[in-house]
């Protein structure tokens, strides 16, 4: 009734290719961005914010670097963790070494190293695909999950062999370290997110998106329209871990404060695999249904037994949230393969055409 | 010139210095490939026949060691307690054929894989509830499974072999003999290999794929619980055999993701090239290159010979 694109008449290209084409949807984005950008700041608890909103922001990010990857161009990356990893080591790097520098332009520049250090390895990609690549890929996060905890010199030879996050500030406001507040801490996350989402949905609507999918759909079929699959491939690799890397440096400054070797772990890269299939291949949108689900998923179900005035052992819950996060994969697998993106969009096409069934 | 020296020339000299501790971590390789090589048989039991690349394997290797183990501290003999665990593995090829894999049935291989993802936290959880999550001690007595270790005296030192290794690679190779005359000889067998080569027109000359799913989940399951016994008794029944069973992948790799023969031997390859590499080059990088040393040598192996050493399909490459 009230979705509907009728009347709105596009005079020029610019208006027809605009990422939001509907005026609604356009309205919509802005609620979402104020919400977001105001309203959760004001009313939620700073607990709320570090342990809710941030992660699943920081989540959405890295999600979306690998959804870069995996959903667009079709190569399954088992190293997300790993290359997450090496933002938030060269972040730790940069800061010493330019302490000047604001900690911002640090953390992207960070995404660069991770950037590079996914292209070499991607290398492999451009002969082998699928499981076979997927196991190149488990070769990169083993290889560097050993590097953080075996080489001192990435953690300033400290004794703890952990990442300890110095305080930094912009404009006098203290925006990393112990010092920051949650919500300032929040809206650095927040910005950059948005920043970097209204980035890549530009990446993938325009020529390099385009390139990533004609490979994903059809290898052959793409060379021979002239994509040169090596550079397309190795960009994807570039592209995904630079996400991946500001994802990671992200999560260790302005989320945990301190980071060791442990925390891109395997589990974590499976996690985030986790997060980019449930949410939706192929669709950022997804990216962030994902990560929000995954996230959310084992704090409600902390959160239930109390809800009902169950006791339930704390060790026990969290045997069951791993039953519940295992059956509720298979479950989305069979009901929905295409992800919590697929039932966004055939909602929104219910709207569109209701009263209606079509 | 020095860093060169310690690569190439200074480990052949203490392996020639020193033959019986080569000798030593030879076996050890050898005995730690053929557990690799246990858990990469599930791996390409399920994938040869259903084309899904299993990566709950591991734990069930962890959950069949487990239900064994469990169901003796509960007082059943230990023989009993092995047919049962055999029946729950049936019960679970059975749940899992009709909760998962039925419904996805032609779905992308990829989605597959991430059903089996979830079934891995699925069992993760359940078995932690059951049986708890410390880790426990194999019943090795019960079985029968011998103890102790053999010397062997030879270049002026001694190598010393675990019986419960030689009872491994003996278990492991009987294994491999009976599954490849399984597939074979036998009108199952064959009827897998139907499958194996193509849903359709295994469907359409009778063949049930849900039987044959159930089967090969089965039978994986059997082996996951040989592994686990096998396993369990080198260390503890944990958890953390979970993550181990991930070096069955560059195992594969090595091996072909659809060859039993290949199976062993890249895991046997895998075994002995980790360990030397940790035995001789460790030091150098400092030590723990185990963890990733696998995987690089699969990575290499990967660029020359992408099909693995007997993988009979030439995979896809571009």
């Amino acid at each position: 009734m009230f979705y509907r694109e009728t009347g709105q008449y596009k005079t020029d290209y610019a208006a027809d290719m605009a990422l939001f084409p509907i005026r609604q949807d356009r309205i919509g984005i802005m609620l979402i961005l104020f919400v977001a950008f105001v309203v959760i700041p004001l009313t939620m608890s700073s607990f709320v914010l570090s342990a809710v909103m941030i992660p699943i922001l920081v989540f959405s990010l890295a999600s979306i670097g690998l959804n870069l990857l995996t959903g667009y161009t079709g190569l399954i990356s088992l190293g997300t963790a790993g290359f997450m990893g090496v933002g938030a080591y060269a972040t730790y790097k940069l800061t010493t070494w330019l302490p000047d520098v604001n900690i911002v332009v640090l953390i992207l520049l960070s995404g660069f190293v991770s950037a590079a250090v996914g292209a070499l390895f991607g290398l492999p990609s451009l002969r082998i695909k699928g499981f076979y690549l997927a196991v190149a890929t488990l070769a990169a996060q083993f290889f560097l999950s050993w590097c953080f905890v075996r080489v001192p010199w990435l953690v300033n030879y400290n004794v703890s062999n952990a990442i300890e996050v110095p305080t930094r500030t912009i404009f006098d406001i203290p925006v990393t370290g112990p010092n920051a507040s949650p919500v300032v801490r929040y809206l650095v996350v927040l910005t950059i997110v948005v920043a970097m989402t209204w980035a890549a949905s530009n990446i993938v609507r325009g020529r390099i998106g385009r390139s990533w999918m004609a490979v994903r759909d059809m290898d052959i079929a793409a060379e021979l329209i002239g994509i040169r699959l090596y550079r397309t491939k190795l960009l994807a690799f570039a592209i995904s871990s630079f996400y991946c890397g500001v994802a990671g440096a992200l999560m260790v400054f302005l989320w945990l404060g301190a980071a060791e070797a442990d925390s891109f772990n395997i589990n974590q890269s499976f996690i985030i695999l986790f997060m980019v299939i449930i949410g939706g291949l192929g669709s950022l949108i997804g990216s962030f249904f994902g990560a929000t689900f995954i996230w959310g998923l084992p704090i409600v179900l902390r959160a239930a037994p109390e809800f009902f005035g169950v006791a339930v052992k704390s060790a026990t819950v969290e045997h069951i949230q791993f039953m519940v996060v295992g059956a509720l994969i298979i479950f989305f697998l069979v009901v929905e393969p295409h992800g919590l993106a697929r039932l966004w969009q055939i909602g929104k096409q219910k709207l569109r055409v209701w009263p209606f069934p079509y | 010139m020095d860093l060169l020296y310690k690569i190439f020339i200074d480990p052949f000299i203490q392996m020639g210095g020193a033959p019986d501790l080569l000798l030593q971590t030879l076996w050890e390789g050898l005995v730690s490939g053929v557990l690799y090589a246990l858990i990469a048989l599930g791996f390409v039991l399920i994938f040869k026949a259903s084309g899904v690349f299993n990566f709950a394997q591991g734990i069930m290797v962890v959950f069949a060691a487990l239900t064994l183990v469990g169901l003796h501290a509960k007082g059943v003999p230990a023989f009993l307690a092995l047919a049962l665990t055999i029946l729950v593995m049936l019960v679970l090829a059975i749940g899992v054929e009709r909760l998962m894999l039925r419904p996805l049935v032609n779905q992308p291989d990829i989605i597959l894989f991430m059903a089996t993802f979830g079934l891995t936290y699925f069992l993760i959880g359940l078995g932690e509830i059951i049986f708890g999550g410390e880790p426990k001690v194999m019943i090795t007595n019960e079985l029968f499974l011998p103890k102790g270790a053999v010397e062997w005296k030879v270049f002026g030192g001694f190598v010393s072999f675990q019986k419960i290794d030689i009872a491994a690679a003996i278990i492991a190779s009987i294994m491999v003999a009976v599954l490849a005359v399984f597939f074979q000889k036998t009108r199952i067998g064959r009827a897998l290999r139907a499958v194996a080569d193509s849903h359709k027109a295994a469907l359409s000359v009778g063949i049930s794929l849900e039987q044959i799913w159930v089967i090969v989940w089965f039978a994986a399951g059997i082996v996951a619980l040989a592994t686990g016994i096998m396993w369990g008794a080198r260390s503890d029944v944990s958890f953390a055999l979970q993550i181990l069973a991930l070096k069955a992948l560059p195992v594969l790799i090595l091996g072909g993701f659809t060859s039993i023969p290949g199976a062993i031997v890249g895991g046997i390859i895998i075994g002995v090239g980790e360990k030397l590499g940790e035995f001789y080059w460790g030091p150098l990088l400092g030590s723990g290159i185990e963890s990733w040393l696998a995987y690089m040598i699969a990575l290499v192996f990967l660029l020359f010979r992408p099909q693995g050493l007997f993988g009979e399909r030439i995979i896809e490459r571009i």
